[in-house]
């Protein structure tokens, strides 16, 4: 469980009020064994994979908060586990209060889950190409029973079309006569008709140009004022987080070492990888500060390292790290973990 | 009217139309596909004779040699056999049969192979072994064997007097349990392929039961080889239809196929009555090429790679 | 000042269709010195990538050079025929892809394939090519490069295995180094070592290098100078302080604005980034005159009709009717 922040002038209460999403101690496995014959003759064990490994964090009511990290660390696998797409091994995840993994809230779990859509990475694979593009905006509509009629669904379908950037009669076409940043903007006309509040949002720019990029993140910014949507927003883009994020979270090989508000993060980064992070993003500014790039790249997350798994690459290392995992301890706007922190090394 | 007309213009325009105009073979193949199934569909109406009913047979122009041989008559363009029956009449009446089964036989197959393969493929797990635990011990087997084996087991399980009702329903079945291996193999790859893509995603996410998934969203993305296996697939069932009639096994002889007639044939073939076999056969080794090449440019059309 | 290592003048780049020819290069004109970092950037479509291609003399029919001229070291190498050109390819130009995965050969080792390469085009024995390998896989910072001749492509991880490919490329020592999207499918952590990489070896060697991407921010950390592409053409053209800093171009303009940059943007969260409105055309509907010209705020008269070439403005060249005046 996360604990309060230290300065919390806003009484515990009153946080927990306010948020939306909270993920508790949440963990997924992946079974990446090979087959049950293979490993009898070759005589190998079982093997696991975890993608993600004790992830607890909080979402508030508004907010956009943003997870940071590169590939491997586990961001999409959560975002993954909050939908429901994947089952948790460990942990659970709480929406507005409600655990969705209890058996007991199934029908109810199934109704809060409609609250949550997800807008994807790929313009390219998260459209159906054999739908006209009204079909699958209208989806959600037609699963949630939002319109009375079909007249009404198409209706609705026009309205949000216009309100991300497209006209109403592009719902008669397909979605291969449409560039990437305009598929974006259906994914997200399909993600809005649901009528949901929370809106979980994997890379939803990477595999945009920038002056697209720049008019999706926009829109985004734009719909989130007019509609109080909450976002969770992945990225490995830390550039892009800044723009965007209330708050950020910084994954490492499935587990969460660091979050803060947006403006503490950028300024005053804790942990060594967060350093490492803001340290390898180009310099456009072109200030010619020197870089020394960190070396190293992310071990294979089927043989994650002992204790703190940023270790091996970690110029604040020493014994305890090699051994023990450390634990999320409160900083002034968020939480770390990392033993050089609370050992004051750093 | 004006819908349609532009319509048409767009299908002419089209690259596939296009690829098709270019092709001298494939035009010619689809030329002779659609003679032979014209004359197929047409032929209780444009055959010169009914062959199978027996009042309009004459036993004394038995045996008359084709038409531009000396000993023939244009009455029997292709000549007749023992019986008096007009070798062209048999020929139309028999590609009925023939085209019937093939097509009958590659639907029941399509089907099969299809639901197959996309439950396999989506559902995974003890199913998808299953059934393709299944297929490779049907693929170790030839197909013709497989449909001989289901003819026996019908024949012993149905009383006697049915047989001959049954026996094209049991062929439809025996050509159809032979061939929907490759249906289900292909379309369980593409499921798989499909399954990881965003677009599926999104539809659990909104809550869709899978096989509201599986039959809206997954089956329209999977069926493009589908098309191109069965048009292959009809020349096959055809063959193996064929061959079983050949064999004796087929169709029953009140109702004689284009496999039956060369068999029938056959007998004659010593004595020097060739028309009777090489007929049938010619009209069948065309109608399956063309419908073979029709086969290779639609997959050569439908590949995007290769446009 | 040192004489053009590369030098294309003109290029323009077709591709026939049944609904009429496509052009996706036009007239694009630029020069590499030697131990000099040429950024190439531009968004999806903008035809970088197939100058690179085209430069290379991989261009797959029935896309053909339909125009101009492109030399190396002086020589004309856009006309020669497949086998000249092929022995070219690997002694004087190397190339480096986006994907390392493919990019190598996952059925050979890392050591055979650096051996054959660099036996064909360098005329020594095996002892001393496989001393040459193990040189530059350390020089590449690969360590225990001994040993790791003998991995396959799929033992590396993925910035080792680009490292790999940038040992590759380097074999015959080539004199220019074509490098697409090298760091795009790379994390952030690791873009950077391969960026430092990079540079530090064009110094080092002398080699060109024409970086192609389309991350503006590679482009500020290893480019000395740098082309912007829009549409097949070059919008500017300049040294990559002035580029960046002042664009001159209002395309450049907008991209800059657009990007999103750390640091800005923080305690005015809700503060938009600067956005083009519209899309890049597609090769099929560029409109005549400027091809940004729907999309550009500063446009008038002239730039709907007539296409601009590169003009001087300060040290840039931009292909600008705004600055007709000033390169006169």
């Amino acid at each position: 469980m996360p604990k309060p922040r230290a300065d919390a002038s806003a009484s515990a209460a009153t946080l927990a009020e306010r948020a939306l999403l909270r993920l508790h101690d949440l963990g997924r496995d992946f079974d990446v064994s090979r087959p049950w014959l293979n490993r009898v003759i070759e005589g190998r064990p079982r093997q696991l994979l975890r993608a993600v490994d004790g992830v607890s964090l909080e979402v508030r009511r508004g907010e956009t908060l943003a997870l940071v990290g590169e590939s491997g660390c586990g961001k999409s696998t959560v975002a993954r586990l909050i939908v429901g797409l994947y089952e948790p091994s460990r942990g659970h995840v709480e929406f507005d209060g409600l655990d969705l993994s209890d058996l007991r809230n199934a029908d109810e779990a199934w109704r809060q889950r409609r609250r949550m859509q997800m807008i994807f990475q790929d313009p390219y694979a998260s459209l159906n190409p054999r739908w006209r593009v009204r079909d699958i905006v209208a989806e959600p509509i037609r699963v949630l029973g939002l319109a009375a009629s079909r007249e009404q669904a198409l209706a609705r379908v026009g309205e949000l079309l216009r309100q991300v950037g497209l006209s109403s009669d592009d719902g008669e076409k397909y979605p291969h006569e449409f560039s990437g940043g305009q598929r974006q903007r259906i994914s997200i006309a399909r993600a809005l008709s649901g009528n949901p509040e929370f809106l979980v949002c994997d890379e939803p720019t990477s595999a945009l140009d920038v002056s697209v990029q720049a008019q999706i993140l926009n829109l985004m910014t734009d719909l989130q004022q007019q509609l109080g949507l909450t976002y969770l927003f992945i990225s490995h883009n830390l550039a892009v987080v800044s723009h965007i994020a209330d708050r950020v979270g910084v994954m490492y090989l499935g587990r969460l070492v660091e979050i803060a508000d947006a403006d503490e993060l950028f300024v005053r980064p804790r942990h060594p990888y967060t350093r490492l992070l803001l340290d390898a993003v180009p310099d456009l500014e072109m200030s010619g500060k020197a870089r020394t790039p960190v070396g190293g790249e992310v071990p294979n997350p089927l043989a994650p390292p002992s204790g703190c798994a940023f270790h091996p690459r970690c110029p604040y290392a020493n014994a305890r790290c090699m051994t023990e995992r450390p634990a999320t301890i409160p900083t002034a706007r968020g939480t770390v973990a990392c033993h050089a922190v609370e050992e004051c090394r750093i | 009217m004006a819908a349609v007309e532009g319509w048409l213009r767009r299908a002419w325009d089209h690259d596939l139309a296009w690829s098709f105009r270019r092709s001298p073979v494939t035009l010619l193949a689809a030329f002779l596909t659609l003679v032979c199934v014209g004359s197929a569909v047409f032929a209780p109406w444009i055959a010169p004779q009914n062959p199978f009913d027996s009042a309009t047979l004459n036993l004394t122009d038995g045996f008359t040699p084709p038409a531009w041989t000396d000993g023939g008559s244009t009455k029997y363009l292709l000549g007749t056999d023992d019986q008096g029956r007009d070798i062209l009449s048999t020929i139309m009446y028999g590609a009925r049969i023939s085209l019937g089964v093939g097509l009958a036989a590659v639907l029941f197959s399509a089907v099969l192979g299809v639901s197959l393969g996309l439950l396999s493929g989506y559902l995974g797990g003890r199913l998808d072994a299953f059934v393709m635990r299944v297929a490779d011990i049907q693929l170790s087997f030839p197909a013709i064997l497989i449909a001989l084996l289901i003819d026996g087991v019908a024949r012993v399980a149905l009383p006697r007097e049915l047989h001959d009702q049954l026996a094209v329903y049991v062929l439809v079945l025996a050509i159809g349990v032979s061939g929907w291996v490759q249906y289900a193999r292909t379309v369980r790859g593409s499921t798989l392929v499909e399954k990881s893509k965003e677009y599926v995603q999104a539809a659990r996410v909104i809550g869709r039961h899978p096989l509201a998934i599986m039959l809206r969203h997954v089956l329209p993305n999977v069926t493009g080889p589908v098309l191109v296996i069965a048009t292959i697939h009809i020349a096959t069932a055809i063959i193996t239809e064929a061959t079983l009639s050949f064999l004796g096994v087929g169709v029953p002889p009140t109702q004689p196929s284009l496999g039956t007639l060369v068999r029938i044939g056959n007998d004659f073939l010593i004595s020097g009555e060739w028309w009777i076999t090489v007929f049938p056969g010619l009209a069948l080794v065309v109608l399956v090429l063309s419908v073979n090449l029709l086969g290779d440019w639609l997959r050569d059309a439908l590949n995007p790679k290769l446009r | 000042m040192a004489s053009a290592l590369l030098e294309v003048s003109g290029l323009r780049v077709e591709f026939p269709t049944r609904r009429g020819t496509l052009v996706a290069v036009d007239d694009v004109s630029l020069s590499i010195a030697p131990g000099e970092v040429l950024g190439v950037v531009g968004e999806s479509g903008a035809g970088k990538s197939l100058t690179g291609t085209a430069i290379i003399g991989l261009l797959e029919p029935p896309g053909r050079i339909a125009a101009g001229e492109i030399r190396l070291e002086g020589e004309r190498i856009d006309n020669l025929p497949n086998e000249t050109m092929r022995r070219i390819r690997g002694r004087r130009i190397g190339a480096i892809f986006q994907d390392p995965l493919t990019s190598l050969n996952p059925l050979y080792t890392v050591g055979q394939q650096l051996v054959e390469t660099i036996l064909t085009h360098l005329p020594m024995d095996r002892g001393a090519a496989r001393a040459r390998a193990i040189a530059l896989l350390d020089e590449v910072g690969i360590q225990a490069a001994g040993s790791r001749l003998e991995h396959y492509p799929h033992q590396f991880s993925g910035g080792m295995r680009q490292r790999v490919v940038i040992a590759l490329a380097l074999c015959a020592e080539p004199r220019l180094i074509v490098a697409d999207e090298p760091t795009t499918a790379l994390d952030v952590s690791i873009q950077a070592q391969i960026i430092a990489l990079l540079k530090r070896l064009a110094r080092e060697h002398g080699t060109a290098v024409m970086l192609i991407t389309h991350d503006m921010g590679v482009i500020a950390e290893t480019a000395n100078r740098v082309a912007v592409m829009y549409a097949g053409r070059i919008a500017e053209i300049g040294p990559v302080g002035e580029v960046i800093r002042a664009p001159r171009h209002p395309y450049t303009v907008g991209l800059m604005g657009s990007i999103p940059k750390v640091g800005k943007g923080l305690g005015k969260r809700h503060a938009k980034l600067a956005q083009i409105e519209g899309a890049m055309p597609r090769l099929n509907a560029i409109p005549p005159g400027c091809a940004f010209n729907p999309r550009c705020p500063k446009r008038f008269e002239r730039c709907m009709i007539d296409q601009p070439s590169p003009m001087r403005v300060g040290s840039n060249l931009a292909a600008c009717w705004l600055y007709a005046e000033t390169a006169r």
